[in-house]
């Protein structure tokens, strides 16, 4: 089994039909719902983990892409500025996931892009605001 | 072993001085005990580098053809204090932009400033027959004005009180962000690194000590603001808890921006992170008992932020062990916990002080005056008249 985690841009045509369920029922692929945001008659957008033999994660993409759904890997959409990181860690008390984390002995700033579910709580909790989440 | 500041500084002067960070300290107290520590120590070096909100620069403009007696003054668009004389200003860490609001504020001119930054100046006045000009419109920086001296009325917190939220949104405010239902703990102290931590009772520290500020050598001046040493304390004099302030100065133009950096908390406002060193001199087995303090034997108390009262109840006491651990018990479940202050820049700041006085280029220097070691703090109340 093989995971992947995606950002699933969705056209407004798109936003209604049962994409999610398809994924389940036809390709096999276990669907994680990280994160959505979708509005009838709008672009919707949607953080996944997708969790299937590495085929099927391959025969869903095409799938997704065929319905003219845009498919992005989700860990570029993070962004860390860090040499202006002053390692406080006040990004971590807001990060449930983990995704950052600051820790003895080191207490340097450590993120991990791919435990980010990109809820942007971080982009306020920084002080500095040099964290950029796009979703 | 007892020594003196005057022999610890020819021991600095020789290059023979022996100096270590108090994390260093308290290993080697620890493995060695506080008689043996004296004996082979001469000096310890703190750091903190946490947002202090009351802090902000003194600054004069130099005076402009007319001249003019400043009554309202802006930079960046950041109302400034002035009415100090003509062109003297007061620039507070806290204040924010008439235009951006929050955004930007008066840490951020500060850090500007230490940048080379140009910053737009716009002032109001009074003509006067000795200062006639009504208005100006003219654009400073750090190497264009006179004097301009880091003057920060409360910093080096002796431990900070523990945040958290006990109701059910999310709370924004100077500690962080803070979850809801206890969904995290924060804390801003620097623990066994803190300045005061190692010297509980000011016995080193007091007006006049020489100190690493922003990058630069700066100084004690004062008690700060609600300086509180009258407070609980552990066995060993550890305050569980706010407790001294220092009232802190220093030549901005010798600063560097590495050591001093504007902060926004989302929707509470700027402050200003601000570095300090202290060095405490070992003069006796006391004071290696002092600075041989750790993580586990200094508490503070955890307080719900979500009542917006000034006198909250503890929640329960917790120890910067525990703090730094990632995780607090709280309410019967764990609960995040995250620093506000950065413990590798205060570790970074105890060893550039270790650095500079093992160089010679740093003496200790004896207090002028002692800083209060008794007192508490006066409210505010609301009367309705004078008091008779």
């Amino acid at each position: 089994m093989a995971k992947r985690r995606l950002v699933l841009t969705f056209p407004p045509e798109v936003v209604e039909r049962p994409v999610v369920a398809t994924l389940v029922k036809e390709f096999d692929v276990l669907t994680n719902i990280l994160r959505a945001q979708v509005h009838e008659g709008e672009i919707g957008r949607m953080l996944v983990e997708l969790e299937a033999e590495p085929e099927n994660i391959k025969a869903a993409i095409r799938y997704l892409q065929e319905i003219r759904v845009v498919v992005e890997d989700a860990i570029k959409d993070i962004e860390l500025n860090e040499e202006s990181c002053i390692d406080c860690g006040a990004c971590t008390a807001v990060c449930v996931p983990r995704a950052l984390n600051i820790s003895p002995p080191e207490w340097k700033l450590e993120l991990n892009k791919e435990r980010c579910i990109l809820c942007g709580f971080c982009v306020d909790a920084c002080p500095l605001r040099i964290i950029s989440v796009r979703f | 072993m007892v020594k003196t500041v005057e022999e610890i500084n020819e021991r600095i002067k020789k290059g023979e001085a022996v100096v270590l960070t108090a994390e260093e300290m308290t290993h080697l107290v620890r493995e060695v005990g506080a008689a043996e520590a004296s004996r082979k120590v001469d000096v310890v070096t703190t750091g903190t580098f946490g947002p202090m909100c009351s802090s902000g620069v003194f600054m004069n403009l130099g005076h402009s053809e007319p001249p003019m007696k400043m009554h309202r003054v802006w930079l960046n668009d950041v109302p400034v204090c002035a009415d100090l004389a003509a062109v003297d200003i007061y620039i507070g860490a806290t204040a924010v932009s008439d235009s951006e609001g929050m955004n930007y504020g008066g840490g951020h001119l500060i850090e500007d400033l230490l940048r080379g930054k140009w910053l737009k100046l716009r002032a109001n006045a009074i003509p006067t027959d000795c200062y006639p000009r009504r208005e100006i419109q003219t654009y400073i920086n750090l190497a264009s004005v006179n004097q301009a001296f880091l003057f920060n009325p409360r910093n080096a917190y002796q431990n900070y009180a523990c945040a958290t939220n006990g109701s059910d949104r999310t709370l924004y405010t100077y500690m962080g962000v803070l979850m809801p239902n206890f969904g995290n703990v924060t804390y801003s102290s620097a623990g066994e690194l803190s300045p005061l931590l190692n010297d509980p009772y000011y016995r080193t520290i007091g007006v006049g000590t020489r100190i690493f500020l922003g990058g630069a050598q700066g100084y004690v001046a004062w008690q700060g603001t609600q300086h509180r040493p009258s407070v609980e304390r552990t066995s060993r004099g550890i305050p569980v808890g706010p407790g001294g302030t220092l009232a802190l100065i220093g030549d901005l133009k010798k600063m560097s921006p590495e050591f001093i950096k504007a902060a926004r908390f989302h929707r509470y406002g700027v402050s200003l992170y601000v570095g300090v060193g202290i060095p405490v001199p070992v003069l006796d087995e006391e004071m290696a008992l002092c600075t041989g303090v750790g993580n586990d034997e200094i508490y503070t108390y955890i307080y719900d932020y979500s009542e917006a009262s000034r006198s909250r109840k503890p929640i329960r006491k917790v120890s910067y062990a525990e703090l730094q651990s990632g995780k607090v018990e709280i309410m019967g479940k764990k609960a995040i916990s995250a620093p506000v202050s950065s413990i590798r820049m205060a570790r970074r700041i105890a060893s550039v002080l270790k650095d500079w006085i093992k160089r010679g280029d740093f003496l200790l220097s004896e207090p002028v005056e002692a800083l209060p070691q008794e007192g508490t703090l006066n409210t505010l109340d609301i009367r309705e008249r004078e008091d008779k």
